[in-house]
């Protein structure tokens, strides 16, 4: 009996590690190959005879240095920063007093009010981007870096709203009264008191927003439509290829140097932002 | 004075926000009917109300009925798998160990990535030529050395791609959202259907899924809504070939409206895509109403 037990234990515990190790190596995989193909020279990379596991030549630095002097990247990256850091600041502006003034005085209607705008967040760029394709064109920024920059806050906010929403509420409401009391204004301790403990909650919104940037495709490749005011993650899959002609070394070294770091940040606060998408369901 | 103060204040650190989603998200919302039943070109002012013209043509379209078909398809195929992988990597993963936080952050990867980039490192994965997985299928001998799989060339091979590339984009999405469900169940609730002599397989249907269904639907719903309207997988992988046999309603809409000029149909094409957002959004407000109930 406890010897079967036993050994059904050890075989659960075979499979858990089975699964844990093979959806690790699998889902990474294609990381691990940009890494492989960055480094590989190109002809061992195109020689069908060689294994494309192993290196039959040394080492190259030669594809980094070609996307780094022969092509846009620096600057899709220097797009990619720009714009992040626009996005950003729209965001914190438009969003922190928003979620503040439903956590706080919208009463009953609040909650309702954050609902509704949280799920404006559904309504995708798909379904929005020919209209605003003509808006962006009124507007005179069409094919400029400033027309993602007009445009991403308009999905950054709801989800931004929401998640300080929730983030105000929990703060206890005797802070603010009692610093009213002591003759600040409401705008007062909520710029005084409020945001300054907020710090961990506005940090969340700040990665979310400068991670939505990078990752966005949709509207930077409707909007935007010459090579050099694109941002990272359209110019390297669109641009980086040479009529039908793939450059793979420089191609993976650019998808590794625009992905890990992004997805390294964005990895540490995934926890926070899956709160916003759960809703409280989970207690 | 400080209450009249407040009264204003409300009102003014809200609206900035308001009117910024109202003017980018709800006018272009609706500018997408009027396009619809309109005639509008890119390049010209011209406006003529058709009625329901483009929404009719479109319909005759044999392409745009492929493309909804594909759309169902792609949908329902990688929810189905995010939905069983999502759970098996939630087991395994809710328990602590040494190295959770490595695998963990592994199995993210193809989520917190931005989708474009690593969908490049996909269409290298399954080059025509170079493809390592094609090569090591031919060296275990599985597949043909002379006429391997081309997977981006061959109608179906190339929509197995591509719901599959989608599947490993989102999958781990659903994986962290389910694993909050996991980790929020109380351990002796299974624990005592197994002391009741129910086996693992049994508590795990009978008593653990309906606990866990609320978060299970939170899971569907997004996963639905960042599926069915998405086109970067499909635009780069495939760009909706071999002959339109991949193409989807959004990556349609963008190749008939922004490419190809024809606003108005291509307005109509997306459209479709509202029946499913407002399912989900009304499955949504359901849920978020149940969690303000309790």
């Amino acid at each position: 009996m406890a010897a079967g037990r036993r050994r059904r234990g050890v075989l659960a515990g075979t499979v858990r590690w089975t699964i844990l190790l093979g959806a690790a190596i699998g889902l990474s995989f294609p990381f691990l190959w940009m890494l492989i193909t960055s480094f590989k020279r190109s002809s061992d990379l195109y020689n069908l005879e060689n294994s494309p596991f192993l290196f039959h030549e040394p080492p190259t630095l030669e594809h980094i240095r070609l996307l780094l002097q022969e092509t846009l990247f620096l600057r899709w990256l220097w797009n990619t920063t720009l714009a992040g850091v626009c996005v950003v600041a729209i965001t914190l502006l438009l969003a922190v007093p928003a979620a503040y003034a439903l956590a706080r005085l919208a009463g009953p209607w609040g909650e309702r009010l954050g609902i509704a705008i949280f799920l404006t967040y559904l309504v995708p760029p798909t379904l929005l981007f020919i209209p605003l394709s003509r808006v962006v064109a009124a507007l005179g920024i069409q094919d400029t870096l400033w027309s993602i920059i007009v445009v991403y806050p308009s999905f950054t906010i709801p989800f931004s709203t929401w998640l300080l929403m929730g983030f105000f509420k929990s703060i206890p409401r005797e802070l603010e009264d009692a610093a009213m009391v002591d003759g600040l204004t409401r705008f007062q301790s909520f710029l005084r008191l409020v945001v300054p403990i907020s710090t961990s909650g506005i940090l969340t919104v700040v990665i979310f927003s400068f991670t939505l940037v990078t990752q966005e495709f949709v509207y930077a490749l409707t909007f935007i439509s010459s090579a050099a005011n694109q941002t990272v993650g359209v110019g390297v899959p669109i641009y980086l290829v040479r009529g039908d002609v793939y450059y793979w070394g420089s191609l993976m070294a650019a998808c590794l140097i625009a992905s890990v770091p992004t997805g390294v940040v964005y990895n540490i606060f995934l926890d926070r932002f899956i709160a916003g998408f759960t809703f409280g369901s989970v207690k | 004075m400080g209450m009249r103060r407040q009264r204003w204040l409300g009102p003014a650190m809200l609206l900035p926000a308001i009117f910024y989603v109202v003017a980018l998200v709800g006018v272009p919302f609706l500018l997408a009917f009027y396009y619809a039943v309109g005639d509008v070109k890119v390049g010209s002012t011209d406006y003529h109300f058709v009625g329901l013209h483009n929404f009719a043509s479109v319909l005759e379209n044999p392409a745009f009925r492929r493309a909804l078909q594909n759309s169902i398809v792609f949908t329902f195929c990688s929810q189905v798998l995010v939905l069983i992988g999502g759970n098996v990597l939630a087991i395994v993963l809710k328990e602590a160990f040494r190295g959770r936080r490595l695998l963990r952050f592994l199995i993210l990867l193809p989520w917190v990535a931005p989708v474009s980039i690593g969908t490049i490192g996909w269409k290298w994965l399954l080059d025509s030529l170079y493809s390592v997985i094609n090569w090591t299928l031919i060296h275990l001998h599985l597949v043909d050395k002379f006429s391997p799989p081309m997977w981006l060339g061959q109608p179906t091979l190339a929509m197995i791609s591509v719901i599959l590339v989608h599947t490993w984009h989102v999958l781990p999405f659903s994986t962290v959202i389910l694993l909050a469900g996991w980790t929020a169940i109380p351990k002796d609730i299974p624990e005592a259907a197994a002391v009741d002599g129910a086996g693992y397989f049994r508590t795990l249907f009978q008593v653990t899924i309906p606990m866990l269904l609320p978060i299970i639907n939170v899971a569907l719903l997004f996963g639905t809504v960042f599926t069915f309207t998405d086109m970067t997988v499909i635009y780069i992988l495939t760009r909706g070939g071999p002959y339109d046999t991949t193409q989807v309603l959004p990556s349609m809409a963008f190749f008939t409206g922004i490419l190809g000029s024809d606003l108005a149909e291509g307005a109509a094409i997306s459209i479709f895509l509202l029946p499913v957002l407002v399912l989900v959004a009304w499955r949504m407000l359901r849920t978020a109403h149940r969690t303000e109930m309790a």
